[in-house]
């Protein structure tokens, strides 16, 4: 494909369906119940399955009563250690990117309780739920090891999937030396479950040895790859379909144990199988955020500039793979500072494997970094605002490099102005509103990385006027049905509602990931490219027809829009594509488009989104309950494609935060090693009370580096910043800096009566 | 025990046997009548998702036996606007951008619905935010849904 074309890197004209804030193109189908999730499928001769969950976190399963199971009517299959068939690959293999050590039945130990032991096929779904239960499994039991206290640490070769666990920038210990202020902080974050409204699910359906899945996924290109290297057949072979996504979060990336169970038993028996995970399963073989216990210090000069910054993480993992959660790395691209230490160790604890979880490393990093800048902010009795300017970064810390854009300042501004910051009380509990509530104000820098990954799309424009472009990306809920459609109808020079969109699908392009917060920008940038390459070659029909207006126009000359060219400098002059390809008698052109970044660009920058979110707290003075009553984020994401879906991302990531800050909490019984809250009435989200007033502001900002069109991403930076900002707006209300997160009305209570006794 | 019950969904009886009495509404909904614009996100009266009406009023489906509702009217999702003309609550989700994914959205809007016959159309959104709280959204597409719920509302009292 080396001549693909690229859109060239600078300043690229889009049409005028991005920058619009149209709704969600599957709107309709959305309100409707028209919408076809995975789930909703029902093929012929489906089984159902259910799986069963270990009831310890580490040991052995010693037996299981399948003769009980496949006694139960409508029970057709049992599948255990005994009797399950092997995955091509070893399940401790990760042969593509996005792989997780995983069980598959492989033996009877146990690594962490809901762990599968054992699957059950059954007519019905109430029969497979009953077969399961019948299993009565017994165990011999290892003590689990759970939490700060009981894990293993080790010292780890990486953090995420291959990020170096330490960094030093500048000389730590020399810039310590000339400090004239120190503050510390300790900050824990708890296990977070990704817990997307729709469970995992699959349906899987073999014909020969051609595999066709509904399942929800992020990564459709990879998925398929890793698909049909675990089951030893060609990817040809495998159809993935993901029209609708009921969430991801990050989980949805990977394939995991279950989806896999539910693979081979449909090859096993023959027939259909239908697997959907229970709300209390998708606390264990489908990832998680680890936990983490970071420390940050922070020394300054008698000003208040911050001269040595000092970060340290431990995360959790499990007791069989190496994920950790790189959260010191939050303090190499925020503030300025000559002297920078990050680094991680790692703990093994007998739970799942943990994974990326909507703004991995950022949103843990934040929740603490936020806090001592906070906590150093008020030591040199400095607004937090102006002491986050004092230590702003114009070049990025990390690494020296210039910024791609950074347009901060004008977030801090134009939030600040929004939210009503001037005139807060430097001191804490200062504040109380007209019913007696404690009020408390706090501010939190946001940071997300804008990566670009590969993408490719095609396009088509046809003789009777039709025109459509696909990619195989996926709308987990952040609008790529949408958004990703104006662009594409931009390259194509037609409006968004009149052309012909699929996404969702492994047969089409490999759109690649809707993770990092980068697929408008890669997959959207393919498929601008593929509409452009489509018109491009419609122009050249055209240009080279003595019949056509266009005539010799030149390349230069001819402009794209409504499904016509016309010539520039007299649009009176054109013809449509229909008009065209009719007379040259060719009934369809395709275009192909990749999407990419510039290598020198990706060598030269660094490139993130950035933004500054306020929040209001307000605490009940008996009671301690803590309400966030505002939330208002300001951001600065280059080019956005579609204003409302983006502030809907942005919203939805603060209220993220909020729930980070507040109710999220994964807690796992210290004896046992066990869930305790693994359902939705123990595992606190937010609902709508929680949440009377939030909103985001897109704050103007050109990036001419990041990528051709100047895109970033909107999808996770909402988290990053905001729970910081609740945590100092908390301790502005009390005068009690939080600890750990969710912030607990006891800690409150305690630190006010330890500030009591003085 | 096969047992046999009648459901009048979305206007539409039907006649439905099942071998024992263990299904719930939600999953002779889903699995059964083939009306899968119900969703299930918890299967425990957690999370809203499943909400439908039976006899007006709202439930999770999840928590209810179907044999349990012999003989009720159920409107769901797919019942709710008339032919080709979304409910009023259907077109304010979508003007106002009250959802990402769209899992949650079936049981807000029949949620909603249920919410506004329960307390007429009072304007007050504190209750409304109240009253809508037993619907989780995890993509938390909550401003949008405080903004369609108050469209909806003006919508349905006839000001628009
Ligand atoms: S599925 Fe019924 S309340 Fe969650
Ligand atoms: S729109 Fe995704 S859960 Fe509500």
């Amino acid at each position: 494909m080396a001549d693909t074309p690229i859109a060239p890197a600078g300043h690229v004209r889009l049409g005028s369906n991005s920058g619009q804030s149209m709704t969600r193109r599957e709107g309709v189908a959305k309100v409707t119940g028209k919408a076809n999730y995975a789930a909703d499928n029902k093929p012929e001769g489906l089984l159902h399955a259910v799986y069963l969950e270990s009831g310890i976190a580490r040991g052995k399963v010693i037996s299981l009563n399948t003769e009980a199971a496949l006694a139960h009517p409508g029970v057709v299959h049992v599948m255990t250690p005994e009797n399950a068939p092997s995955l091509a690959v070893s399940p401790d293999e990760k042969p593509v990117p996005f792989s997780a050590r995983m069980e598959v039945l492989q033996d009877n130990r146990v690594r962490y309780a809901g762990q599968p032991i054992a699957l059950v096929l059954a007519e019905t779904l109430e029969a497979a739920t009953e077969g399961a239960r019948l299993l009565a499994p017994e165990y011999e039991a290892e003590p689990a090891r759970i939490g700060f206290e009981n894990g293993e640490a080790y010292d780890p070769e990486f953090v995420t999937t291959g990020t170096p666990p330490a960094r030093q920038v500048g000389d730590i210990d020399a810039e310590r030396k000339k400090a004239a202020h120190t503050v510390e902080v300790t900050v824990d974050t708890p296990l977070q479950y990704h817990n997307a409204m729709e469970p995992h699910v699959i349906i899987a359906q073999w014909d020969g040895d051609k595999l066709t899945i509904d399942m929800p996924n992020q990564a459709i290109g990879l998925a398929r790859a890793g698909i049909a290297t675990y089951l030893g057949i060609d990817p040809e072979n495998v159809t993935l379909r993901s029209p609708y996504l009921g969430g991801g979060f990050g989980s949805k990336a990977v394939v995991f144990g279950p989806q896999y169970l539910a693979m081979l038993a449909a090859r096993e028996v023959g027939r259909p199988v239908k697997l959907v995970l229970r709300r209390d399963q998708m606390f264990g073989p489908v990832q998680h955020r680890s936990a983490t216990r970071q420390t940050v210090r922070i020394d300054l000069d008698k000003d208040g500039r911050i001269l040595a910054l000092d970060h340290h993480s431990l995360s959790t993992t499990s007791s069989f793979d190496d994920w950790l959660e790189s959260a010191a790395n939050a303090s190499l691209s925020i503030y300025a500072s000559p002297a920078i230490k990050v680094s991680h160790t790692g703990l093994r604890v007998d739970t799942g494997t943990p994974g990326a979880v909507r703004a991995p490393g950022l949103a843990s990093g934040t929740a603490a970094l936020e806090v001592a800048v906070d906590a150093a902010a008020y030591r040199m009795k400095q607004d937090p605002l102006d002491f986050r300017l004092l230590n702003y970064a114009e070049t990025d810390p990390g690494t020296g490099k210039p910024f791609s854009a950074k347009a901060l300042r004008e977030c801090y501004a134009e939030g600040a102005a929004r939210f009503g910051w001037k005139g807060r009380p430097l001191e804490p509990g200062q504040m109380r509103d007209a019913d007696g509530y404690l009020t408390g104000w706090g501010v939190g820098t946001a940071l997300f990385h804008a990566p670009f990954f590969p993408a490719k799309a095609s396009a088509v424009i046809r003789s009777d006027g039709s025109v459509g472009a696909q990619t195989s990306g996926a709308d987990m809920g952040q609008g790529a049905w949408t958004a990703l459609a104006q662009m594409a109808a931009d390259g194509l020079g037609m409006p968004a509602d009149e052309i012909e969109f699929e996404i969702g699908h492994s047969g089409l392009p490999d759109g690649s990931v809707a993770g990092g917060s980068a697929h408008t920008a890669s997959a959207g940038s393919a498929l601008f490219a593929a509409g452009s390459d489509a018109v491009r070659q419609v122009a050249e029909i055209a240009m080279n027809d003595p019949e056509s207006p266009l005539y010799g126009a030149g390349n230069e000359g001819v402009r794209a829009s409504g499904g016509r060219l016309h010539r520039v400098d007299d649009p009176a002059r054109g013809e449509t594509y229909a008009e065209i390809l009719t007379r040259a008698g060719i009934a369809e052109v395709e275009g192909q488009g990749r999407g990419r970044r510039e290598k020198s660009a990706a060598e030269q920058y660094a490139m993130y989104s950035h933004g500054a979110v306020f929040a209001e707290v307000k605490i009940d003075p008996d009671l301690y309950q803590v309400r966030v009553s505002r939330l208002v984020g300001a951001f600065a994401a280059g080019r956005i494609i579609n204003p409302r879906l983006a502030k809907s991302q942005l919203n939805g990531g603060m209220i993220w935060g909020l729930s980070f800050a507040l109710h999220e909490e994964g807690i796992h019984d210290l004896r046992s090693g066990r869930p305790i809250n693994n359902d939705l009435a123990g595992y606190h989200v937010p609902v709508l009370a929680d949440v009377p007033s939030v909103e985001s502001i897109l704050v103007e900002e050109h990036d001419p580096h990041a990528n051709a069109l100047g895109i970033k991403g909107v999808g996770e930076i909402g988290i990053t910043g905001t729970v910081g900002a609740i945590a100092n707006a908390v301790w502005h209300a009390t005068g009690v800096r939080p600890q750990r997160y969710p912030i607990h009305i006891k800690d409150l209570l305690e630190g006010e009566l330890a500030r009591q006794r003085g | 025990m096969t047992r046999s019950l009648t459901l009048t969904i979305n206007g539409t009886k039907h006649d439905i046997e099942l071998e024992d009495a263990r299904p719930t509404l939600l999953d002779v909904l889903r699995e059964r009548v083939g009306l899968t614009g119900t969703k299930k996100g918890c299967d425990r009266g957690q999370c809203g998702a499943c909400t439908v009406l039976v006899d007006g009023r709202r439930i999770n489906s999840c928590l209810a036996l179907a044999m349990s509702h012999d003989g009720a009217e159920i409107t769901t999702i797919e019942g709710v606007a008339d032919g080709e003309t979304l409910h009023p609550v259907q077109a304010a989700f979508i003007e106002n951008d009250g959802f990402q994914c769209g899992y949650c959205t079936p049981g807000q809007i029949m949620s909603a619905i249920g919410l506004f016959s329960e307390n007429g159309t009072a304007n007050d959104p504190e209750q409304l935010r109240e009253g809508m709280s037993g619907n989780i959204c995890r993509c938390a597409a909550y401003a949008g849904i405080t903004e369609a719920l108050l469209d909806a509302q003006t919508r349905l009292s006839g000001k628009e």
